[in-house]
């Protein structure tokens, strides 16, 4: 094809995007490595060159392994679930069978509702004469401080992450289930395989990539938390629910630790980034055309 | 065979229906509690989901408290902002990278490609200062604060990528017969591309309108005024404002969900087909 643009037409056309991105994404990515090697724990207008200082006093703090516990926690509790439940549902949900729109809608509305009321909803059920307590009543067990008690408060939260990620990764199994060949299952059927043997030899090799997208996906957007926290602990009782998210929000907009905050930032970003570069370059290479 | 498998498929409605309720009721509780006037004790064991002591009087009175227009307006204003900027931005971004050929190509695409690698969360803070150092809060003035709620996401490389996609798949000749006819390469864009992309920006509206709906991190940490809460802020607030009148808490938040379940419902194919995977959640 003959070439009917100027030379600079290419980067006109860049331009808007790449001054937003420049201004919101690049300046900024590189100014938190800045950051995260400068001393403001003294004077919040004047910076002193702390060199590793931040990295080690984040090591040194008890409250930082606290943090990522709670995040291996988030991370160990929430995933599996959100991988399997999803996929579970998803093949119940691509039978033939009567509602199924229906079915998605709802299972869907947790997705769409905004994660601040879901929390609130949450935190009214959890409340200490909510409905769960009343639930526990019934069956003779003594009320639970759901958010309150450091034991139970981190599994409360993941609860709301993981009712809220149900639909959105059903959608995504759904979408994979359609391209599983129909033969196959109709061979299944003559063999006479049950349910079981069905789904674990021909459905999950099959969709096997999606499995693995939503294991990175959602262990991404578990290391990501942060409005379930603000809304319904502030990452207490006794920091038992401060993940890394609401930890970086606190020591930046509370206590005004910018060189702190931001070598905690540089951690989340390595951890995000070693996650996303295993996602992109494995799963999702035909989106980007790479 | 017949009966094995109308059994089968009364398995499969029970638990999808167990499922559905599961994943509704955090609002009916939500919404029951609303309803219910200060005769009932809402705390009450056993629990009734239907009010006895029914009543509309916490909706209208958290209306008149709390400026929930205000809050509404302001989310529609950042929300119709974002989803126009990132619609021309990134079918402005997406088309070189579909069809031109120019040096740093490649680096523009992997530049691009590493902003998704990048949570929001580990930049907010210097994007704040940046968004500081630009006046764009509301302290300066109110547009200035709609500004500073916008830019950051005003483009994102899923919009980019979603629109270089879309233009991909549009033939050549589309292009060329339009040169032919004596366009330049920005009406070529303007007037036969964008047109033949609009199911892409349709998608790239609808998610794009639901992320800055739902966003509460970054207007939590730039907004210093009441009046420009968003929709997210200012529910959350309410905890604050009732401290323990969950009756006006609950009535608020049931509000503040009526305007994106109106949404969803109508829109609803876009979300559920699984045509547009992995669209929606940054």
């Amino acid at each position: 094809m003959f070439k009917y643009y100027g030379k600079s037409a290419p980067y006109l056309f860049l331009l808007p995007a790449g001054i937003i991105l420049l201004i919101f994404f690049f300046i900024p990515f590189f100014q938190t490595i800045v950051l995260s090697f400068q001393d403001y724990s003294n004077n919040i207008y004047q910076a002193g060159f702390a060199g590793l200082q931040n990295y080690i006093d984040i090591l040194h703090n008890p409250i930082f392994y606290k943090v990522m516990l709670n995040t291996f926690i988030y991370l160990i509790a929430a995933v599996p679930v959100l991988v399997v439940f999803p996929l579970f549902l998803a093949i119940l949900i691509n039978n033939k069978i009567k509602g199924i729109t229906l079915y998605k809608i709802l299972i869907y509305l947790p997705v769409i509702v905004s994660i601040v009321v879901a929390a609130i909803a949450f935190k009214w059920l959890y409340a200490e004469q909510g409905i769960l307590n009343y639930l526990l009543s019934v069956f003779h067990i003594a009320p639970i401080g759901w958010l309150t008690d450091p034991k139970y408060a981190i599994y409360s939260v993941i609860l709301v992450t993981i009712w809220k990620g149900i639909g959105y990764y059903m959608i995504i199994y759904l979408a994979a289930l359609m391209s599983v060949p129909k033969e196959l299952y109709e061979a299944c059927d003559i063999d006479g395989a049950g349910f079981l043997t069905k789904h674990l030899t021909v459905t999950i090799p099959h969709i096997m990539p999606t499995i693995a997208l939503v294991t990175t996906i959602s262990s991404i957007s578990a290391m990501k938390i942060f409005a379930e926290i603000y809304v319904m602990t502030k990452g207490g009782p006794l920091n038992s629910t401060k993940t890394i998210v609401y930890y970086i929000y606190e020591k930046a907009f509370e206590n005004l630790d910018l060189g702190y905050a931001s070598a905690m930032a540089v951690i989340l970003l390595i951890i995000v980034m070693a996650f996303s570069l295993v996602n992109i370059l494995c799963f999702e290479r035909g989106k980007y055309n790479l | 065979m017949n009966r094995l498998k109308g059994f089968k498929n009364l398995w499969i409605h029970a638990i999808l229906i167990t499922v559905s309720l599961l994943s509704i009721f955090p609002f009916i509780w939500l919404l029951s509690t609303s309803l219910k006037g200060g005769g009932e004790n809402i705390f009450a064991y056993p629990p009734t989901i239907i009010p006895k002591d029914f009543t509309f009087a916490n909706y209208v009175g958290v209306w008149h408290k709390v400026d929930l227009m205000r809050y509404f307006i302001n989310s529609m204003i950042v929300a119709a902002g974002t989803v126009l900027l990132n619609l021309i931005l990134s079918s402005l971004a997406g088309y070189p990278l579909a069809r031109m050929e120019f040096k740093g190509k490649k680096i523009a695409f992997f530049s691009i490609l590493a902003t998704i690698m990048v949570p929001f969360q580990a930049i907010m803070l210097p994007v704040y200062l940046v968004t500081l150092k630009l006046h764009l809060v509301d302290s300066v003035s109110d547009t200035m604060g709609f500004i500073g709620l916008i830019m950051p996401f005003a483009v994102s490389a899923f919009g980019i990528f979603l629109m270089r996609q879309a233009f991909l798949s549009i033939p050549r000749e589309m292009e060329e017969a339009a040169i032919i006819d004596g366009c330049n390469v920005f009406q070529v864009f303007w007037k036969v591309l964008l047109p033949m992309v609009k199911p892409s920006l349709a998608v790239l509206a609808i998610f794009t309108f639901i992320g800055s709906w739902g966003e509460f991190l970054w207007p939590s940490i730039v907004l210093t005024k009441e009046t420009m809460y968003t929709l997210p802020v200012g529910v959350n607030n309410l905890q604050g404002m009732f401290s323990s009148n969950w009756r006006y808490i609950a009535a608020g938040s049931i509000i503040s969900t009526l305007p994106i379940l109106i949404f969803f419902l109508s829109m609803q194919k876009y979300f559920i087909s699984g045509e547009n995977e992995g669209a929606v959640k940054g």
